[in-house]
């Protein structure tokens, strides 16, 4: 089997045995995005000097008798909101074009602990809003299944990144949906982790209260994997759980036992290719002996409304360190406030001023109470809806997203493009996790995932199912190029 | 009437008080005054995009310890963003406690003004970087450039909110110079108002006598000594008055101090004012403080001024009169108290200590000025052998407060060798016999003016002997010894 076909499991084991060496691992990575990249735009950065060193450096340690770590070898790609020390890191936005973080991640120290190689920076829409990664300051990311469409958004160059097979496994967050949905459009496995579960220190915050960093891989026990390196409390994020760990358990795939809930509410607006595959996805859980029944959570209909008055309103808060003084673009203006605005206005895209007018907006004296404390109230009420859900089913399951992936600039109007979330954000509103494992083809092929969601804390009944579903399809995506 | 007779005052003070934890609130930093700029920081207080708070505990149970020493209620508590934009703040928005602080509900006792202040609360927050702007105005407008140093930044602060329950400047000073004296002793707060420690915001607003609803208030920013706070809430409220008199209305106004023209300047209006749109810090979860934990932070706060205060009046019997009280007080300010404790239980009688506490000790540790709270330290050891010999007769008053000057000058200084080297060798009872026996052969008439009952002699008795001995006798033992010459 070629190299670049091999998941993070095959690629750890051959390194670890010397069967591969990191540094064979890390050039076909590296020829297959000088190959394809040009088509595709997965990355912002290719770190190709620094991955070759890395490389060398755990090969030597492997011939050293050194013990390499679980994903000894295995090359990453790393969404561009998150910070590596000496690394620019932009998240697609022209406000922080230039800047080299001086300080790394958790999860990046986690990753490259545990012997994996940073192999770029990959593409998003600016500070991760958006559904398509078209609203990215410096070129958009193509859907490698399809060159003309969209890889989904925002970590549609993590996503692209695994489905090109320029990197086994990515790191990307997700917000509102920003892993589950690309994850869906390219036809891989995606994973938003329970709130608190994964460390968010050295994640440029788009909306504290939902960002959770999460993985991308091929298969669902690539993606078990790396979540136990990623996960687990971390004094840095005092949101961070003390308690919480995650642990690989390889084969796990009975479901038997399991009482599956379809929500209701998440059938409404999705397309019909879409939904034939999901019913098939269905049909299959029953066959491995789960039972499978709707559930009406009323409240996820008012999820999307909500999200865009929290999300936007600690956007506009997060944001605003963006101002020209100490790091990234300036625009000096006749006094400071005119540099702030001149800094603002040219460093930041359409959306990303939308949402900070909106955010402003939902936080204003006198529209507070009924905007974002609203918003609040909705987010308590999805969190106790799903917890009487959770009294009957073990886990819940619905399209990742309404539709396979669309062509450049089908979505143009701001309100249908937030619609591509309407299932994956009450899982970030809840704080909950949940996954997007691709199942079959929809219209034109085109990868259609399955979402598993769960209750907190819950990944390894989620990670069964997964399982479960990955066994029982037969679909594989696969790039533009390689048919 | 003066115009000042015509109106009521009303102050309410928020005063910003340092923390004096060893870092700084959400991250490692040290928490120290002046370091070089921008040596004490990281990721974390820069507000590098990425990073993210974690709270000091030690700083909360700072608070604690001053919402305790307050009698203040101590609740759970939530952090909030303040969002503004100064480019002093390093993400914009100031992380503060708002409609949850951590304290509630306290109070305070005016020492010499018979008024409990209601402290309305007492809240969490982090400090701002410090702008300096280089130019001929000093202010932002006008300036060439502006540096920022951010070892300030996240810096752990307490603010202090009074109820507008304050009616003088003399009132209000007391009211800092007595809060300051609590912090201190919660060990939370150095108090240091010259290095900014301690930062002080009045609220003013005058209403006409006879009236009850409160005026228009406007807020004096950053007074940085009792001096300023004095000086700018009579400038403010005489300010106020003229325009009422003069029937203008007071606008609700931000205003700055200006130290050398005595005046206040309005900074903005409420109408220009910012909107902080508060909403809760979603990085920091919400405080929940143990209550037995904070019972156990209260009770080793060991005793604070007030009952201080009340440990020195209980040592006079009696009614204690406005000196007394005055002296009671100023022993607590300078951190004398126990020195005169430790007087009286050796024996020394409880007056004289007070006297020789706030009088002497506390003019020789207060050299700095009036508006400094430096507290110098005096040997308690020493003090207690000078005023016990003073007490025993032997060294006079005189001798006495010479003797403590010099110890003040050089804490070195030996009690018995200064006695050595000042020929204050106590006059024996055969030395004072002697020096009688002379004064009476010299003034004879006197003498027997004396003995016939003009006890006003006395003193020209005693006034002779000084000026013989260079002050050197003891006064007391020679009047008692001329008693028994004029019984016997
Ligand atoms: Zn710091």
């Amino acid at each position: 089997m070629e190299i670049i076909e091999l998941g993070a499991v095959e690629i750890a084991k051959a390194v670890k045995s010397g069967e591969l060496s990191a540094l064979e691992v890390v050039s076909a990575h590296l020829s297959e995005i000088n190959e394809h990249d040009g088509d595709v735009g997965a990355f912002l950065l290719v770190m190709a000097d620094r991955a070759i060193e890395r490389a060398k450096e755990i090969d030597k340690r492997r011939s050293g008798g050194e013990e390499l770590g679980a994903l000894a070898g295995v090359p990453v790609a790393l969404k561009d909101n998150i910070v590596l020390q000496g690394v620019e890191t932009t998240c697609a936005s022209k406000i922080l074009s230039g800047w080299e973080p001086p300080y790394t991640a958790t999860v990046i120290e986690k990753l490259i602990s545990q012997g994996a190689i940073p192999i770029g920076k990959t593409n998003l829409d600016e500070f991760a809003m958006g559904s398509s990664t078209e609203n990215s300051a410096y070129f958009p990311t193509r859907n490698p299944v399809k060159l003309d469409r969209v890889p989904g958004g925002s970590s549609g160059g993590s996503a692209a990144s695994v489905a090109s097979r320029f990197a086994p496994i990515a790191i990307g967050s997700d917000t509102g949906g920003s892993i589950r949905q690309p994850a869906s459009l390219c036809g891989v496995v995606g994973v938003k982790p329970t709130y608190g579960l994964v460390s968010r220190y050295g994640l440029i915050a788009f909306a504290s209260s939902l960002d959770q960093i999460g993985p991308f891989a091929k298969s669902v026990d690539d993606a078990s994997l790396v979540l136990s390196v990623i996960a687990g409390h971390d004094g840095m994020d005092s949101t961070s759980s003390r308690t919480a760990t995650y642990e690989h358990a390889p084969n796990e795939s009975d479901i038997s036992s399991l009482r599956i809930g379809v929500i209701q509410e998440m059938m409404s607006d999705v397309s019909n290719d879409v939904l034939g595959v999901f019913n098939q996805s269905l049909d299959a859980l029953r066959s491995c002996g789960a039972k499978v029944e709707t559930v009406s959570i009323p409240a996820v209909r008012y999820g999307l409304s909500s999200y865009y008055l929290i999300a936007p309103a600690e956007a506009s808060s997060n944001l605003a360190r963006f101002d020209g003084v100490r790091y990234g673009l300036r625009v000096t203006g006749a006094d400071m406030n005119e540099t702030y605005g001149l800094s603002r206005e040219a460093g930041f895209g359409p959306e990303v001023k939308r949402r900070i007018m909106l955010g402003t907006y939902a936080l204003s004296a006198g529209y507070y109470d009924a905007l974002y404390g609203k918003a609040q109230k909705v987010r308590t009420l999805i969190v106790s809806e799903f917890a009487r859900a959770y009294s009957d089913f073990d886990v819940l399951v619905s399209p990742t997203s309404p539709t396979v992936a669309f062509g450049f600039g089908d979505k143009s109007d701001p309100l249908s493009m937030y619609m591509s979330d309407v299932c994956t954000i009450p899982s970030n509103l809840a704080g909950h996790p949940a996954m997007s494992v691709p199942f079959g083809g929809g219209a034109d092929g085109l990868p259609v995932g399955v979402q598993i969601l769960a209750p907190a804390l819950s990944e390894r009944v989620m990670f069964q199912v997964a399982r479960a579903l990955e066994g029982a399809s037969t679909y594989m995506a696969k790039p533009q190029w390689a048919h | 009437m003066a115009i000042e007779d015509e109106y009521i005052i009303t102050i309410g003070l928020e005063v910003h008080c340092e923390l004096k934890t060893n870092t700084k609130l959400f991250c490692g930093c040290a928490n120290q005054f002046g370091s070089e700029p921008n040596t004490n920081i990281c990721p974390v207080c820069l507000g590098l995009p990425g990073s993210l708070p974690v709270i000091n505990e030690r700083a909360v149970e700072y608070a604690i310890r001053i919402g305790s020493a307050l009698s203040c209620e101590i609740r759970p508590s939530v952090f909030h963003r303040k969002n503004y934009f100064y480019p002093d703040m390093p993400k914009d928005y100031q992380v503060s406690q708002y409609d949850e602080p951590i304290c509630v509900n306290g109070k305070l006792e005016l020492p010499s003004f018979p008024k409990t202040v209601r402290i309305e609360r007492a809240h969490m927050e982090e400090d701002t970087g410090k702008t300096t702007h280089v130019g001929t105005s000093g202010r932002i407008h006008g300036a060439d450039f502006s540096l920022v140093d951010y070892n300030r930044a996240g810096i752990p602060l307490v603010e202090i909110v009074s109820a507008p329950d304050l009616s003088s400047a003399d009132e209000a000073r007391e009211y800092v110079s007595e809060l300051r004296a609590i912090l201190v002793s919660t060990k939370a707060s150095d108090g240091k108002m010259e290095e900014g420690s301690l930062r002080v915001d009045a609220n003013v607003s005058v209403r006409p006598l006879g009236t009850e609803k409160l005026g228009t208030r406007c807020e004096i920013k950053n007074l940085n000594s009792l001096r300023s706070l004095g000086r700018a809430i009579n400038y403010e409220a005489r300010r106020q008055m003229e325009a009422l008199s003069a029937g203008q209305s007071i606008r609700q106004e931000t205003r700055h101090w200006n130290e050398d023209q005595g005046v206040t300047s309005a900074l903005r209006s409420k109408e220009e004012a910012y909107d902080y749109r508060y909403f809760p810090e979603p990085d920091l979860t919400p405080l929940d403080p143990d209550m037995d934990e904070v019972a156990t932070i209260a009770r080793a706060l060991g005793i604070l001024p007030p009952a201080r205060r009340l440990r020195l009046r209980e040592l006079l019997d009696g009614e204690l009169t406005r000196s007394e009280l005055e002296q009671v007080q100023t022993c607590v300010k300078f951190d004398l108290d126990e020195h005169v404790l430790d007087a009286v239980r050796t024996g020394v009688p409880a007056r004289l200590a007070l006297a020789r506490g706030s009088n002497e000790l506390a003019s020789y540790v207060n050299q700095a000025t009036v508006d400094s709270f430096e507290v110098a330290e005096f040997p308690r050891g020493k003090f207690i052998e000078v005023i016990s010999l003073e007490s025993q007769g032997k060294v006079s008053s005189t001798q006495a407060k010479t003797l403590l000057s010099r110890i003040a000058s050089n804490h070195n200084e030996e009690v018995s060798a200064l006695i050595e080297e000042l020929g204050y060798k106590a006059a024996s009872q055969d030395e004072i016999s002697e020096l009688l026996d002379r004064l009476i052969s010299e003034n004879s008439m006197e003498w027997e003016r004396l003995c016939a009952g003009e006890n006003q002699l006395a003193g020209f008795f005693i006034g002779k002997a000084m000026k013989i001995t260079n002050g050197k006798v003891n006064g007391k033992t020679l009047a008692s010894e001329m008693a028994a010459r004029r019984l016997g």
